[in-house]
C-alpha cells in the first residue's frame, strides 16, 4: 500500500538523519585504502571499462554529456576501453567525492575543482602523478606551470593534473558602456566603483533602479571566497599566515572583503536581489539581459552564446593601482578543473590512459573550444584556435596576474567558512541593514574560529 | 514464541449468527462422514503435538524473523553504533580515506560541538531551540488544518471526493519537487509571491527577501506545513469515519452545540489515532532536512538553520565528521 510504503520510507529517512553522516560511511567502507607509492602503469594493452565523473562545464549537464561522449568515443575506438560517464553538478560534486572516498565505492577517474586538490590529496585516496603514470601523460613539462602547480601541496607528488584552465576577468556590456559614453573598462578599483555608480540607473524613470553597475552571485560560497582571496591579495594580505594558519582577520583581507560587500552597501552599485543568486551563471545573465553592466566571471561564453548576446568585452579585473606588481597585481586565482584517478581503481592502466587522452593536444583543443576554457598544455597557445583577444587576455592573466588559492589541506573549509560569512553579510545588506568594516571583521573572526 | 497448535483445541462455534449459519450449511452429516472427520482431527492434533515438541519447531519462529533481524542490524543498528563510534574519532579529510584507523580523540568532538561558549556549540544550541519552536509551530498548524479539513469532509458536502484528492496532492508530490516550486515562488527578484504582494495587490512597496534572514524561518514553516498537513488530514479522516453517526445524533438531540460535540465526542474518540499521528509528525518535522536543503542549499541562513542541516553542514561543508557525529549522538540520546 502506498501510504505504508511511504511512511516506512520516511521513518527510515528519519533514523538516517539522526546518525547523519554515518549511514553513508557504513556501507562497504572496508574497501577504502590509503595512499601507496606509485605503481607500475602499462597504457599499451588496455581492456575492460572505467567510470568517469565529470564536472559540469557547459550550459547544462546534457550539453556536457554530448560534448564528452564524442571525446569518449574516440578513446574507445583507440583503446577498446568502455567509459561510463556521469556529469555531476557542482553543488553535489564535493559531497559525491567525499562519499566515494569514505566508502571506497568510487569512479576510476574524476574531475575536481582545482582549488580542492590539496584538501583531497590529504585523504590519500588518489593516485600520485609520478613515475610511469606521469610519463604516460607526457611529463610535467607539457603543462602550463601555473596550472600544474594547483595539483597538490608544494613538495609532494601531485594527485591531480590540470584539465581546463580558467581565470577571472571583468566582462562588460559594451552597449551600455557606449550609451553612457564610457570609452574603456576601468583599470583601478576606484575607477571601477565610479563607472559602476554612473551606470546604476533608473532607465525608464519609474522610480526604481533597473540597470545596475555591477552584478555578483552573492549566495555563491565559492565565488565569494575567490573574491576574498583576490581582493585580500590586492591589499597585500593573504588568507593564511607564513606558518599555514588561517588568518582571515588581517587588515588587508578585511579591507578587501569590506570593499566587496560595500559594492552592494555604501556604493549601491549591486542590486540587493543579487544576494539570492547561487550560481555565477545567473549573474552573467544579468549582464546579457542589460540589467547590469559588469560582472567578474571565469567562463561566461556559453551563457552569452546561448542568449545570442555578443555586445560584450573582456578586460582585466581592476586592481587598487593600475601599476601594481607582485601580490598586489593579482586579478584572479589560478582557476580551473583538474583530473584525478582513484588509487583503488581496479583498472588504473585504463584510467591513466584516459587522463592522457583528455590532456592530449587534440582533445584539449576540442574540449576547451566547446567549454570556452583555456588549454592546459603549452603547445596549444600557438594554435590558431586560441588566438582570440579573450583567450590571449586570459592567458596573460594566468601568466602574470594569477595566484593559486592557498595550497593547504584546509582550503575547502576555508572556502566554506569565508564564503558563507560573506554570503550572510550580503544578505544583511540586502535586507537594509548597515554593515560596517567592523561587522566584516567580526564575521571573519567568527569564520576563522570555525576552522 | 512457540506456534500455538490451533487444531488441537478447536474453539466452540459461536452461539449466535455464525453458529446458526454453520448448522444450516452442514445439516445432517452421514455417520461415515462424521467418523472420517473425527479421525482427521485426531491425526492432525497428533502431528501438531509431535512437531511442537521437536527442536526444529522451537527454532522455526527465529528462522522466520532472522532475515528481518539481519536487515535491521545492517540498516539500523550497525550504522547507529558506528555513528556513536565516529563521534569519538578525529575524522576529517586526513583520515576519511581510511576511517577505521582514524585516531581516537575521546570527548574532544563533544567539547567542540556542544560547548555553549564555542563558535560551533553556540550554533548547536541555538539551532536546537529553533528546531523545537519550528516543530511545535509546524505540527500545530498541520494538525489544525488537517483536523479542520477532515471534519469538513466527513460530513456529506458536495464535491467531497474531489476535495479529498485535491487536499492530498502536496503529499503525493515528491518532497523535492514541492520545495523547489516554493523556492521559485519565494524568489525576491521575480518570484510570484512578491509579484502578487508588490505589483498586483500593491500591499508592499518593495519585495521583501523571503529566503534570507528572519523570513527564511517562516518560509520553512510554511513549506513544511504545506507538505505535511495532508498526512494529518488523511489520518484524522480515517479516524473520524470510525465514529458512528448515532453518537452525534444522540448528542444533537440532547442539544449539544457543534463545538461541544467536537470536544466531547470527536476528540476523545479519535484520541489514539491523534496521539500516534502527532508523534510521527513531530519526529518527521523535527528531523526535517530535505525542505531547508532544497530551499537554501547546503548552508541555511543563520536565522533558519535547523538541527539536521547543521549536522550536515558540520560534516560535509566543514569536513568535521567527528563533530557532526557528536551532535548526532546527543540528538539520539535526547530522543
Amino acid at each position: 500500500m502506498a501510504l505504508t510504503g511511504r511512511s516506512a520510507l520516511r521513518r527510515r529517512t528519519l533514523r538516517r538523519m539522526t546518525t547523519l553522516p554515518l549511514a553513508v560511511l557504513a556501507v562497504g567502507s572496508l574497501a577504502a585504502c590509503g595512499s601507496s607509492p606509485a605503481e607500475e602503469v602499462d597504457t599499451e594493452n588496455l581492456s575492460g571499462s572505467i567510470t568517469y565523473w565529470a564536472s559540469n562545464q557547459g550550459e547544462s549537464v546534457t550539453q556536457d554529456e554530448e560534448v564528452l561522449s564524442e571525446t569518449i568515443e574516440r578513446f574507445t575506438d583507440e583503446t577498446g576501453v568502455e567509459v561510463e560517464l556521469e556529469v555531476i553538478p557542482w553543488n553535489d560534486l564535493q559531497n559525491r567525492i567525499l562519499t566515494a572516498v569514505s566508502s571506497g565505492d568510487a569512479p576510476d577517474v574524476l574531475n575536481i575543482g582545482n582549488t580542492w586538490a590539496t584538501s583531497l590529496q590529504a585523504t590519500g585516496a588518489f593516485l600520485e602523478w609520478e613515475g610511469e603514470a606521469l610519463e604516460a601523460i607526457g611529463g610535467e613539462e607539457r603543462f602550463i606551470p601555473s596550472s600544474w602547480a594547483t595539483g597538490g601541496a608544494e613538495g609532494q607528488a601531485p594527485t591531480s593534473v590540470p584539465l581546463y584552465a580558467l581565470s577571472y576577468s571583468l566582462y562588460y556590456n559594451t552597449e551600455i558602456f557606449e550609451e553612457n559614453g564610457i570609452d574603456g573598462p576601468p583599470a583601478t578599483w576606484e575607477e571601477f566603483v565610479e563607472v559602476a555608480q554612473e551606470l546604476t540607473q533608473d532607465t525608464n524613470d519609474d522610480g526604481s533602479i533597473d540597470q545596475w553597475g555591477f552584478t555578483m552571485a552573492g549566495a555563491s560560497i565559492s565565488n565569494n571566497s575567490h573574491a576574498a582571496f583576490i581582493r585580500g591579495l590586492q591589499h597585500g594580505g593573504e588568507l593564511y599566515d607564513d606558518d599555514g594558519e588561517p588568518d582571515f582577520t588581517n587588515d588587508a583581507v578585511v579591507a578587501g572583503v569590506n570593499e566587496w560587500i560595500q559594492l552592494m552597501g555604501a556604493d549601491g552599485v549591486v542590486s540587493p536581489s543579487d544576494a539570492e543568486l547561487v550560481n555565477g551563471a545567473e549573474s552573467v545573465e544579468q549582464v546579457a539581459s542589460g540589467q547590469a553592466a559588469m560582472v567578474f566571471d571565469q567562463a561566461p561564453g556559453n551563457v552569452f552564446d546561448n542568449r545570442g548576446f555578443e555586445d560584450y568585452q573582456a578586460a582585466p579585473m581592476p586592481m587598487l593601482d593600475a601599476d601594481a606588481t607582485g601580490l598586489e597585481a593579482t586579478q584572479s586565482h589560478v582557476a580551473g578543473i583538474n583530473m584525478s584517478v582513484f588509487e583503488n581503481s581496479d583498472n588504473i592502466d585504463a584510467a591513466v590512459a584516459f587522463v592522457a587522452h583528455m590532456t592530449s593536444d587534440e582533445e584539449q583543443t576540442y574540449l576547451n573550444q566547446e567549454f570556452t576554457g583555456l588549454p592546459v598544455v603549452n603547445d596549444l597557445y600557438e594554435d590558431e584556435a586560441f588566438q582570440s583577444d579573450e583567450i590571449q587576455l586570459k592567458q596573460q592573466i594566468l601568466q602574470d596576474h594569477a595566484q593559486p588559492m592557498p595550497l593547504y589541506p584546509s582550503e575547502s573549509q576555508m572556502e566554506t567558512v569565508v564564503g558563507t560569512a560573506m554570503r550572510d553579510l550580503l544578505a544583511d545588506v540586502a535586507q537594509g541593514r548597515e554593515v560596517t568594516e567592523d561587522d566584516v571583521r567580526d564575521a571573519l573572526t567568527t569564520a576563522e574560529s570555525q576552522m | 514464541m512457540p506456534v500455538e497448535p490451533k487444531l488441537k483445541d478447536p474453539p466452540e462455534p459461536d452461539q449466535g449468527v455464525a453458529g446458526a449459519g454453520r448448522e444450516a450449511s452442514t445439516t445432517r452429516p452421514s455417520p461415515g462422514e462424521r467418523n472420517q472427520r473425527r479421525a482427521q482431527a485426531a491425526v492432525a492434533s497428533q502431528v501438531v503435538q509431535t512437531a511442537g515438541a521437536s527442536r526444529r519447531s522451537r527454532l522455526f519462529p527465529y528462522g522466520l524473523i532472522a532475515p528481518a533481524s539481519v536487515m535491521e542490524m545492517l540498516i539500523h543498528i550497525i550504522p547507529m553504533v558506528l555513528g556513536v563510534y565516529i563521534a569519538f574519532l578525529g575524522l576529517n579529510q586526513f583520515t576519511i580515506g581510511n576511517w577505521l584507523q582514524a585516531p581516537f580523540v575521546g570527548l574532544e568532538n563533544f567539547v567542540t560541538g556542544l560547548d555553549p561558549e564555542g563558535p560551533i556549540g553556540s550554533q548547536f544550541y541555538a539551532a536546537l531551540l529553533r528546531t523545537v519552536v519550528y516543530t511545535v509551530i509546524s505540527v500545530g498548524a498541520a494538525w489544525a488544518l488537517g483536523m479542520f479539513a477532515a471534519v469538513l469532509l466527513t460530513s456529506k458536502v458536495k464535491g467531497r471526493g474531489f476535495l479529498r484528492t485535491l487536499f492530498l496532492t502536496p503529499y503525493a508530490l515528491p518532497q523535492y519537487v514541492g520545495a523547489i516550486a516554493w523556492a521559485f515562488m519565494f524568489n525576491q527578484r521575480d518570484g510570484v509571491i512578491n509579484r502578487i504582494l508588490v505589483h498586483d495587490l500593491g500591499i508592499l512597496d518593495s519585495g521583501p527577501f523571503w529566503l534570507l534572514g528572519g523570513n527564511a524561518f517562516w518560509v520553512t514553516v510554511i513549506v513544511t506545513v504545506w507538505q505535511f498537513w495532508p498526512f494529518a488530514f488523511l489520518m484524522l479522516l480515517a479516524a473520524l469515519q470510525n465514529i458512528p453517526d448515532e453518537v452525534y445524533e444522540a448528542a444533537a438531540m440532547d442539544g449539544a452545540s457543534l463545538w461541544k460535540q467536537f470536544t466531547s465526542i470527536t476528540l476523545p474518540m479519535i484520541r489514539q489515532a491523534n496521539v500516534v499521528m502527532l508523534l510521527i509528525l513531530s519526529l518527521w518535522i523535527f528531523n526535517q532536512f530535505n525542505i531547508p536543503y532544497v530551499l537554501f542549499g547546503p548552508a541555511s541562513p543563520p536565522e533558519a538553520t535547523l538541527i539536521s542541516p547543521l549536522i550536515y553542514e558540520q560534516s560535509f561543508n566543514y569536513w568535521n565528521f567527528g563533530v557532526g557525529g557528536a551532535m548526532s549522538v546527543l540528538l539520539l540520546v535526547a530522543w
